[in-house]
Order: C-alpha cells, then structure tokens, then sequence
C-alpha cells in the first residue's frame, strides 16, 4: 500500500488519545513488572536455603499482612495488579505494533542498515511475545495447573520445584525464557525511564542505559541460579 | 571514478516502481553526491532517456531538502546532507543503491523524491510561538539562562529533512518532533503554548500515520545535525505534564 498524506489539521487535540500516551502505559505497567520480577527473583533464591525454608517462605507469603488481610489476601491483590498491567502492556504493545508495521510503508528498503539500536531491542516484539507463551506454561506448572512433568508430588512447592528442573527440556525452557527476560528488560529499563522522561542529558540517558544492563543481569541471572543449582547438584531434595 | 548506481524509479505516485542499474565514469571524488547524480542526469538527457527527479535546494546542508537513502543509511555514510557528501566517502568501482525515504506518511512523488508536507502540517500544529511582531526587541530584554540558550539552539539545528523517519523501523517523527518541542521549550518566549503545542503537535503526527517511538535510536544516527535522542525525552516529559495540565 502506498500511504496518501492526509491533507487535514487536526482540530481537537486529546493526549491521552496519543502514541505517546500509549507508550506511557506500556513505561508504567513496565516498572510494576520490574519492581515484581526483583521480588520474586529474591524469593526465589531461599531455594539456597533448603526444602524447609523455601516452603515457609511459600506459606509466609500467605499470611503476609494478616490479620489485617485474610489468608492470601496480600497473593491475590498482586496478582490483579499483575494481570491487569498484563493487559494493559499487551494492550499497547500489539497498538503499537501494528501502528509501527502500517507507518513504515508497504514497500521494503532494498538496502537497510541498523546503525544504532541494541541486540536487545531487536527482540523487544518477538521477545514479549516468548515472555507471554513462557508465562502461561510458567502458571500451570507452579500455580494454576502444577503440573509435575516427573509423576510426582504437587503439593510441595520445594520437591516440584526441583523434580521440573531435574528434567533437562524444562530447564533448557526456563534457561531460554530467562535470557529473554534478561534482553527485554536491557531495553525496557532505559526505555520507560526514556519514555517517562526522565533522560534528559546524555548523563541522564547513561545511567538509564546502564541501570537496565544491571537490572538484566541481576534479574536474569539470579532466576537463572535455581535451575542452575539443580542441575549442579546443589539444590536437592 | 568508475561507480554502478542502482536507483529507485518510479513513474507517479500511484506507479509501479523498481530497482534501475546505471553506471557512471570520470567522477570526481571532490564532487558531492547530488553533482554526481547530476552527471548521471545530463548522461541520460543525452542518451534521450528521462532524468532522476530527486529533492535538493541550497546544496549547503542547511534547508533540508535533500533526502536520499544510500547504501541503506539516511544520507549515506557521513554525519552529514546527501549535498555535503562527497563521493571521497566511497570507493572507485563501488556500487551504490539509492533509494527513496520509505513511510507511509511520506508518499513517492516520482522517483526519488516523496512528500514530506506531513512536516509542515505538525509545524503548523504549533512549532512557532505567537507573538506581535513590530520593532525588534531589544536583545537583552528577555534573558535566557546560557544552558537553556545553548539547548535550544543545539536542537533549533534540525533541518527537517525527515531522515529520523527514513531510518526508524517504526516510521516515527519523534526525533523531529522532539527537536521542535525542546527548542521553543528552553526558551521563554516558548512557555506560554508549551502544553498546546506539544498536545496538538503530537495529535497531528498520529494523525499523519508516522509509528510510536521504541526508543532504539536510529533515527539519532542517521540525523545530520546530530541531535541527540535526549530530545524525545523531553517530548514525553511535556506531553505527560499536558495530560496532568488537562490537556
């Protein structure tokens, strides 16, 4: 298709209507995810401390605000917050997406260098949409389904959680989607802070740029320690 | 030099284009690349055949009017105007594709040459300030902090040559429009529409149809002036204080 200018001025302007209202959500429901994926990582790496310690901190986080919150209570407001920025981020996303794929024209560059833009950016789109598929199977291994690919027990979280990573194809699935996580996270910290406006020097922009590489690293690495210990031997049940 | 040109012909807006190979002998590598294309032309006016329509102007790297898409890069290899490239940035026997901007927004002309009025309709939108001219201020009157005189003119540099949106995979002007915005902001005489105008510049660019910003930075790359992509930064800061302002 080849795009015809629209000849028109805009009348009635609204920015909550705008591409750039839009990448502010995906910048918000960003940083909820960043600020869950640190917590979770953390709580993850009780796995260290054994079988008894991991389950507790499980049950604990039950009862995490109670009695002020009934059982769960405190489990079940995080994962609405988490659902709905969830929709929110894809919501955007697949906007955005489409709006980017019909602003670039019908006809292909012949030539096209990329001078600029990072690894990691490059796999933003395709890398969210691997994010989404890893999340579902994420939920009915541990959450929703717990399925335990071994045959085994369900209701430990400790003894599902190593019997998942003692199979090699379920590791190799977390390792994957971790390295994924890592890549949009590079890109996605200094973008919401871009996006927020919070960049507004070139030192600003390097220290954006360099908190992502640290949070990428940190998140991705220290979900990636768990299946890691397993398979090394170092968590056992 | 001895160089093989392949380039973008198009017969009309609505025409089927394509890819045309041509080759070119004793150019001069003191020559920029527009003259080279001009040697091309008078070639081709000789040979009988109709001559590349590409955009140019003052061939000084300041209106930007020029506006083609070299070897895959915006511009070409240089920090630079296609008219301030010179043909020392390539090799003797090299051959060069030459393509047109690409985006919906910024339809083909003929050949070479697209429209890029979706530029001046978001200038329109509110890239000026509003004030009544007569006698010129004195030029002391209203003082300006030298940080904020030096932003503003380091970003009052873009030309509007729309190679922020040739280069950008998403087809977006947030580079341009960050420019425009950052410049009347840094300045008083820009404060009283600084919420209107980012509001209905940035309107008018969706409307347009140029893409959201990703942030990846191409475009910052491919600009001959330079500016830097801290300017869309700023665009976003003003749009969101617009929406807290109402707007």
């Amino acid at each position: 298709m080849v795009g015809v200018a629209t000849a028109t001025l805009v009348k009635n302007s609204r920015s909550t209507r705008s591409t750039i209202a839009l990448k502010l959500l995906m910048a918000v429901t960003g940083l909820v995810f960043i600020g869950y994926v640190l917590a979770h990582m953390y709580g993850n790496l009780k796995a260290f401390a054994g079988h008894d310690s991991f389950n507790e901190y499980a049950e604990h986080l039950r009862t995490l605000g109670e009695p002020l919150l009934p059982y769960s209570g405190l489990l079940w407001v995080i994962r609405v917050v988490l659902l709905v920025s969830l929709a929110l981020h894809v919501y955007a996303a697949v906007t955005l997406w489409r709006r980017a794929q019909t602003a670039r024209g019908g006809t292909k560059y012949v030539v096209k260098k990329n001078k600029h833009s990072s690894f990691s950016s490059h796999l933003m789109r395709w890398g969210g949409v691997t994010l989404l598929l890893f999340i579902v199977w994420h939920l009915l291994n541990f959450t929703v389904g717990k399925v335990n690919v071994t045959g085994g027990a369900t209701n430990d979280p400790f003894n599902l959680m190593v019997d998942s990573f003692s199979v090699w194809w379920l590791t190799l699935i977390y390792l994957v989607a971790m390295f994924m996580l890592g890549t949009h996270l590079h890109h996605g910290v200094w973008s919401a802070g871009q996006t927020l406006g919070f960049t507004n020097s070139a030192r600003q922009r390097l220290v954006w740029k360099r908190a992502g590489l640290v949070v990428a690293v940190v998140v991705a690495g220290g979900f990636s320690l768990v299946p890691l210990g397993v398979l090394t031997g170092v968590i056992s049940k | 030099m001895k160089l093989t040109l392949k380039i973008w012909r198009q017969a009309g807006p609505q025409a089927e284009g394509g890819i045309r190979t041509y080759d070119v002998d004793e150019i001069s590598e003191d020559m920029s690349f527009l003259e080279m294309l001009d040697v091309l032309n008078e070639q081709l006016i000789n040979d009988d055949e109709e001559p590349i329509v590409f955009d140019h102007d003052c061939r000084e790297g300041i209106c930007g009017s020029c506006d083609l898409m070299i070897n895959g890069e915006a511009h070409g290899p240089e920090v630079t105007t296609t008219c301030q490239l010179h043909m020392r940035s390539f090799r003797d026997g090299e051959t060069i594709t030459v393509e047109p901007w690409r985006a919906a927004a910024f339809p083909i002309i003929k050949d070479l040459m697209v429209d890029r009025s979706a530029f001046d309709r978001i200038i329109a939108r509110g890239g000026f300030v509003s004030v009544n001219t007569g006698a010129a201020p004195d030029a002391h009157a209203t003082p300006v902090p030298k940080e904020n005189a030096d932003r503003a003119f380091d970003v009052a540099t873009c030309i509007g040559c729309g190679a922020c949106v040739a280069a950008c995979p998403n087809g977006s002007a947030s580079l341009f429009l960050g420019a425009k915005i950052t410049h009347l902001g840094e300045l008083p005489q820009g404060q009283a529409e600084r919420d209107t105008r980012v509001a209905s510049m940035v309107a008018q660019h969706d409307h347009e149809g140029f893409g959201g910003c990703t942030n990846i930075g191409e475009c910052t790359s491919a600009c001959p002036k330079g500016i830097p992509l801290d300017v869309i930064s700023q665009l976003n800061k003003d749009l969101r204080t617009a929406i807290r302002h109402g707007h």
